[in-house]
């Protein structure tokens, strides 16, 4: 019932075949409305989108787009508005209702078995296939498809020997065979290198051109105007409008996100001239650990970071970012070379001992490992200094103290929170991270490893994140800063290291960037280009 | 979002309701849930006793009546609550920090045997003001060294705690099966599986003619030495991290094995002190039997009382009642046996299932898109 035009065993004629009344919109939504417990989290949205365009959903973390789409792809159920499908109303229990009617959504976790080939897990929880499973046809048809559609996806390949990029690309084939003529991708370039990136925009704008809805989630600017062909803005759980790809601007967006407009960010001439750097304070010499698996993750990392200076680590993930900030931090075994903070060695020592240096640290995932998200803001904001006067009291904590300082961070960083005793978990992902970074930074460290510090954070709190780095570089700080947004890196940073495969590529000063060459890099080319090595 | 939701398959047709977690109970809430559950769970039992052909009235009175009508009945259940009050903390305190510490019945047991070491083999000459220290620092020991075991093996090498401390449960009661059948067997007992009684000074004395003995305040020490120490203490706030999140805890910087170790020595010490306490303010002998399952009873004391051990104080008191006017009801009332447990089983039951509906809410979700 769901493989409709596959049972012929033909790829159908792309852009034909609108079912319905023949009108362009695919979806419509109007009026809906979504709580969970006391937060609204949808109020009133109408949305539509037709057939043959990108529309793409763009808003802050928290304003609803994830769960508007979940909506229409049959996760969640609405209290209260109205779905139509191609001009048909309908109502959704399941996911599996959903794309019934032709409607599937690319999530930003992926849902594939990693020892299961391509087809076997397209064929996954398709119930309509019956006991037997016709491999051998299914897989035809998907090795068409992706022919078909440019998605270079080979059905036989297991999931685990498959890229980030074209895992993605086997949920989008999944989709397909299951005749979904409607997609939603969850903000599916945060996983990307910025060439799938532009490899995905691209295979987007072939398949509404064929007659696809695509609907893209996003919270990026740049790449919601080069891929879609309307915007809709989300902001506060409503529709702030929708605009004309090709007639808005990068402001204009901007505003309607957030309700200003967007500082400057990038690092002007003055920034760099007037700024002196100091003495190195963190120097990492042929650093080598392995990573979780036991395979080697670091392979001789060398790194010299000085007084002042901001070094950005680009690379796709997975290449040994977290494992340089964990060796660095004291959380993972050194196993060769050293690592030495202000000319002492750090190598191998207790994570607290590295804090008390002088080392402060965001890391990746902030719930996971830097806060407790069951806990209060008082108590994930006294995590480094709850050993210490005047916090600690003797054994005891000082209530009073501990007040005084969390306040004074909730103060100094315009932490959104109704105060001192909520919740941790109940704050937007913004409003946690600036916690976290007010914690680390209060003390005023030598150097900072930061990880992905405005990574699923609003662009309002992004900008005041980016804004504390930037002056915390003025102040003198060392940072290194790993990030997989190329532009983040590019408005920080003083020079810009690319890893790959636990090795430098090349380093190079961000003013003389170009984008392609570190794309390039990230991918594993040797540069051998002016300013590849430190100075 | 924030919300942890529990959603039950979307599989059926209909209108569907599911549990959507309540980021802070209100008072309200706390207190009226408890009391209709109670209510509830007390229409239930008197329907099955209906049924039995028994006047449910007539046995509540009677049970309520066995375990608070007069001061005799109630002194027996601040008795059977002590060993819940200790073992409930010591519960507690692993729960805290995630570690699922469920060997209170085994560390109960240890604690009895050391104790009973102490004063019929070690100390027996001893006085009081010697004995009774030194048993009161044996049960600990016997107790923490039978939460150590899991402690160590859990805190270095991550050998799952649940398993070892259940496993370490029957290893307990049988080796104190042994020693009372064996070598520790009262020689004039008359064959009765037990030790001699202990001499009269390793007796925890009692309060005027009941048999209320001094168990009582150290079980009202220590919770109030462990609210304080949850509550205010730097060590304290490190559990507190650590049982949210390990990695987090590490990040921290704080001793996580050392921390894993201390505190299921200390969880069993607590409940080694509640088996030091049972045999020398009540049994003054180490016997067959010796707990009716004190040890996995405070699992659920801790549990209601939400792991605070001023709630866990109330909890082991009402829980004790439950327990002496359900046993009551066989002597006044001639019920048979069976009845007491059943109504025991179907308010704890009850209750429960309230602590989960303060924690969370009940949503009726729209069955349609639009409906």
């Amino acid at each position: 019932m769901t493989s409709s035009y596959l049972e012929s065993d033909t790829i159908p004629p792309g852009a034909s075949a609108p079912e319905g009344d023949g009108s362009p919109e695919a979806v419509a939504m109007v009026g809906i409305t979504k709580r969970f417990g006391s937060v609204v989290a949808n109020d009133n949205v109408t949305f539509s989108a037709r057939r043959g365009e990108v529309h793409a959903l763009i808003g802050e973390n928290g304003a609803g787009k994830s769960t508007l789409m979940s909506v229409l792809a049959g996760m969640y159920r609405t209290d209260g508005g109205i779905l139509r499908i191609n001009g048909q109303e309908v109502a959704f229990r399941s996911p599996r209702d959903a794309i019934a009617h032709g409607i599937g959504m690319v999530y930003q976790h992926f849902m594939l078995v990693d020892s299961f080939t391509v087809t076997e897990n397209v064929l996954l929880g398709q119930r309509e296939s019956g006991l037997g499973l016709d491999i051998e046809r299914t897989a035809r048809e998907l090795a068409e498809l992706s022919r078909h559609y440019g998605l270079g996806v080979d059905p036989r390949a297991h999931i685990w020997q498959l890229s980030v990029g074209e895992q993605q690309r086997v949920e989008i084939l999944r989709l397909l065979h299951r005749g979904a003529r409607t997609l939603v991708f969850d903000e599916p370039t945060a996983v990307l290198t910025p060439q799938e990136s532009e490899d995905l925009i691209r295979t987007l704008r072939e398949m509404a051109a064929e007659g696809f809805c695509i609907i893209f989630i996003s919270h990026k600017l740049d790449e919601v105007l080069a891929v879609a062909d309307r915007i809709t803005v989300l902001r506060r759980g409503t529709v702030a409008g929708t605009l004309d790809a090709r007639t808005t601007t990068r402001p204009e967006i901007a505003r309607m996100m957030v309700g200003r407009e967007l500082a400057g960010t990038l690092l002007n001439e003055a920034d760099v001239t007037d700024h002196r750097l100091g003495e190195v304070v963190l120097d990492l010499r042929d650093v080598r650990a392995g990573g979780d698996k036991g395979l080697p993750a670091l392979n001789g990392v060398s790194l010299e970071i000085r007084a002042g200076e901001t070094l950005g680590i680009a690379g796709v993930a997975g290449n040994g970012q977290r494992e340089l900030a964990e060796v660095i931090t004291g959380l993972r075994p050194v196993e060769g070379g050293e690592i030495a903070l202000k000319g002492k060695r750090i190598t191998n020592r207790h994570p607290r001992e590295i804090a008390r240096a002088g080392v402060a640290h965001v890391p990746e995932d902030r719930l996971g490992t830097g806060l407790v998200g069951t806990l209060d803001l008082s108590n994930n904001a006294i995590m480094r200094t709850y050993r210490e006067k005047p916090i600690a009291r003797g054994p005891y904590l000082a209530a009073r103290a501990i007040a005084h300082f969390a306040d004074r961070l909730i103060g100094e960083y315009e932490v959104k929170t109704p105060g001192r005793s909520t919740r941790l978990r109940d704050l937007s992902g913004g409003n946690q991270q600036k916690l976290l970074i007010a914690r680390e930074l209060a003390g005023e460290p030598a150097a900072i490893v930061a990880v992905h510090p405005t990574r699923g954070v609003d662009v309002g709190a992004s900008e005041s994140i980016h804004g504390v780095l930037r002056a915390q570089r003025l102040r003198g700080a060392a940072t290194l800063l790993i990030s997989e947004d190329l532009d983040e890196l590019l408005t920080l940073c003083d020079r810009i290291a690319v890893i790959y495969e636990g090795r430098i590529m090349g380093i190079v000063p961000s003013r003389q960037a170009d984008p392609e060459q570190i794309g390039l890099m990230m991918a594993g080319t040797v540069m051998p280009a002016a300013g590849s090595l430190p100075a | 979002m924030s919300q942890e939701v529990i959603t039950a398959p979307a599989a059926d047709a209909g209108p569907r309701w599911r549990l959507e977690r309540v980021s802070k109970p209100s008072l309200a809430a706390q207190i009226l849930v408890p009391a209709f559950s109670i209510v509830a769970a007390l229409v239930a039992g008197g329907v099955i006793m209906l049924l039995a052909g028994e006047n449910p009235v007539e046995v509540y009175r009677a049970m309520a009546k066995g375990a608070f009508g007069s001061s005799y009945n109630l002194s027996e259940t601040i008795v059977k609550m002590i060993p819940l009050l200790l073992a409930g903390l010591g519960v507690a305190v692993a729960f805290r920090m995630r570690l699922w510490n469920i060997g209170a019945e085994g560390q109960f047991y240890f604690g009895a045997i050391f104790a009973t070491f102490v004063a019929l083999y070690m100390l027996p000459d001893a006085p009081s003001i010697v004995l009774i220290p030194a048993m009161v620092v044996a049960g600990m020991l016997g107790g923490g060294l039978w939460g150590g075991i899991p402690g160590v093996l859990r805190g270095l090498w991550g050998v799952n705690e649940t398993i070892t401390t259940l496993m370490l449960n029957y290893v307990a009661i049988l080796f104190s099966e042994w020693l009372v059948h064996g070598p520790w067997k009262n020689p004039v007992g008359f064959g009765f599986p037990g030790t001699k009684t202990f001499p009269e000074a390793a007796w925890l004395p009692t309060w005027g003619t009941t048999r209320v003995h001094l168990g009582l305040v150290f079980g009202l020490v220590a919770a109030a030495i462990l609210f304080v120490v949850l509550r205010r203490t730097r060590w304290g706030y490190e559990i507190s991290v650590a049982g949210e999140s390990e990695r987090v805890a590490r990040y921290a910087g704080m001793a996580t094995s050392r921390n894993i170790i201390i505190v299921l020595v200390l969880s069993g010490a607590l409940a080694g002190l509640a088996g030091m306490s049972e045999v020398s303010g009540v049994g003054h002998q180490l016997q067959r039997s010796l707990s009716p399952g004190y040890g996995y009873t405070a699992i659920i004391v801790a549990w209601l009382g939400r792991l605070n051990p001023l709630g866990i104080i109330v909890v082991s008191f009402l829980l004790a009642g439950l327990l002496v006017g359900g046993d009551q009801l066989q002597i006044s009332l001639g019920l048979p046996a069976a009845i007491a447990p059943m109504l025991q089983g179907t308010i704890l039951f009850f209750l429960l299932g309230a602590d989960i509906l303060t924690r969370y809410r009940l949503v009726r979700v729209q069955p349609e898109v639009r409906a």
